[in-house]
């Protein structure tokens, strides 16, 4: 093949690397299902799923085939094309953001270097924001194309509350870039490697992204668009079978990649806590890299249990407490922190003289 | 024939596709639609072009903010294929006159363009002044006083937007 002449091992590479997270986000969120389902019932003092095989391990797949199994309804005035583009686009985007995140250091394999990244860009973190602002367009697509007045009253709730939300995150993440002076994910995992997390320097930015994070994946106490004592069941009210399966799956996806971004910013990342990573690289060279796997996910499901959590123990805010908590509290907090961070970064630049 | 080229063939006809489709397609979130697909292929280009920030940008601002507000628009005042108002024959007979003459006009503008892209594709795929270090020191050293005008320009408009919106 002299016609097409580019490193097919680096093709091959990144196809598997892509595959593998897929799948593993996938698995994950399956099983985020189930551990909801646990730490709901250990919240409220029941056993929850114990049926399908030890422990209900097998719960999610018993759920996956029941809905599959299902009926599959599509409303004759419904737009119908739009109506199955909609949870396709809400599990597109939940999936997309996943490209850029390290998931941990690199691997040696015949001798070529493999980072556990699938694509390193130097505007790692505006990507993210990207794709999250495109999140918006599975619920309002899925809505409309229902023809049901409930569903659009709720895909817009939903669409409102997410843009406004996006910009309390934005603007919370601008602080954190001021302080890290680059947008590559890589290289802000890498400057906490010592040991300094973000977290240390930015609380209240951490605390507005959490917030903001929680709105954004749609949960409670942020689960407005689907109000069921409002609106039904939200958007997804005309949805039944695994078109209803895909959005509920997104959300738990979503849940996923906004734990793994979190600690990526704020909680080091792969950076194995109390151990120098660059010195365990010499040691045992690529159980190193797994470690770092295992350290982000070990990171990333205590974040996930955080959200099911507070899912169990806060009520709903109300549509208006909501709008007020995004644009008056929220905003103008994030608004501070970013002035604040600004002197300080402005004075210890020039030496802590004014 | 390199990736960038093969890259740059697909964005090309996907970003004409779309456009087209923009025009054509009777229903109008179909028309949204379409050009959020042009805006994806147009960021393509600016990444072909390493210009990685300008691309993002594009797509956070048009396709993830302009673009929910034309839907959230169309979705509520329900603009349907059936509704429209058929225009007349002399009308669409007109347009058409004028879509030749735009054209006319813009091949008449690119048709020596050749020789002269030629060298500045070349010297823009292999710059970095896309890449937003370079950009935020370009916009806060030589265009500093034309950024903070049209930051003030912005500042106003929102001023605007929130006055008429209260207006009871």
């Amino acid at each position: 093949m002299v016609l097409l002449s580019f490193d097919w091992f680096l093709i091959i590479e990144k196809a598997i690397l892509i595959s593998i997270v897929i799948v593993a986000s996938l698995v994950i969120a399956m099983y985020e299902t189930w551990g909801e389902r646990k730490v709901a019932a250990f919240i409220q003092d029941r056993i929850g799923p114990d049926r399908a095989g030890f422990g209900g391990i097998l719960q999610p797949l018993a759920d996956g085939m029941k809905l599959f199994m299902k009926e599959e309804i599509i409303p004759n005035s419904s737009n119908k094309f739009l109506f199955v583009m909609g949870p396709g686009l809400a599990m597109l985007t939940a999936m997309m953001t996943s490209a850029v995140i390290p998931w941990g250091g690199h691997l040696e394999i015949m001798g070529r270097t493999v980072p556990l990244q699938i694509a390193d860009i130097n505007i790692g973190i505006l990507y993210v924001f990207g794709v999250v602002s495109l999140g918006v367009y599975g619920v309002m697509i899925g809505g409309w194309a229902s023809n049901n007045k409930f569903s659009l009253m709720a895909a817009l709730r939903g669409a409102s509350q997410m843009i406004s939300y996006e910009l309390a995150m934005g603007l919370s993440l601008i602080a954190l870039l001021m302080l890290t002076g680059t947008l590559s994910l890589r290289t802000i995992v890498e400057q906490q490697s010592t040991g300094h997390w973000n977290i240390w320097y930015q609380p209240l930015g951490f605390i507005i992204f959490f917030v903001c994070a929680l709105a954004e994946c749609n949960r409670t106490p942020f689960d407005l668009p689907e109000a069921e004592s409002e609106l039904n069941f939200g958007y997804h009210q005309e949805y039944s079978s695994m078109k209803l399966g895909f959005y509920l799956f997104a959300e738990y996806v979503n849940m996923f990649i906004s734990c793994v971004i979190m600690a990526t910013l704020f909680f080091g990342g792969y950076d194995i806590p109390f151990v120098n990573d660059a010195h365990l690289y010499d040691q045992i060279g690529n159980w190193a890299a797994l470690a770092q796997v295992v350290c982000l996910m070990a990171k990333v499901i205590f974040g996930i249990f955080v959200f099911m959590w507070i899912r169990w123990t806060v009520p709903r805010f109300r549509y208006d407490q909501l709008m007020n908590l995004g644009w008056k509290g929220l905003i103008p907090l994030a608004l501070a922190n970013m002035v604040i961070t600004a002197v300080v970064a402005l004075l210890k630049y020039n030496n802590w003289h004014f | 024939m390199n990736i960038s080229q093969i890259l740059f063939g697909i964005l090309t006809v996907l970003a004409l596709v779309s456009a087209l489709g923009v025009v054509v397609s009777k229903n109008p979130v179909y028309s949204v639609l379409c050009l959020i697909v042009t805006f994806f292929a147009i960021s393509g280009h600016y990444i072909l072009l390493n210009a990685q920030f300008l691309a993002i940008v594009n797509i956070i601002v048009y396709a993830g903010a302009i673009m929910v507000l034309f839907l959230f628009v169309i979705m509520l005042m329900n603009l349907n294929a059936e509704v429209e108002p058929q225009k007349s024959k002399i009308l669409k007979f007109a347009g058409f006159i004028a879509g030749l003459c735009l054209f006319l006009v813009i091949v008449a503008a690119l048709k020596n363009a050749d020789e002269k892209t030629q060298t500045q594709a070349t010297q823009l795929a292999g710059g970095d002044i896309g890449l937003i270090k370079n950009l935020g020191r370009a916009l806060f050293n030589d265009y500093v006083l034309p950024f903070e005008i049209s930051s003030v320009l912005f500042l106003s408009a929102m001023v605007g937007a929130v006055v008429i919106g209260k207006k009871e």
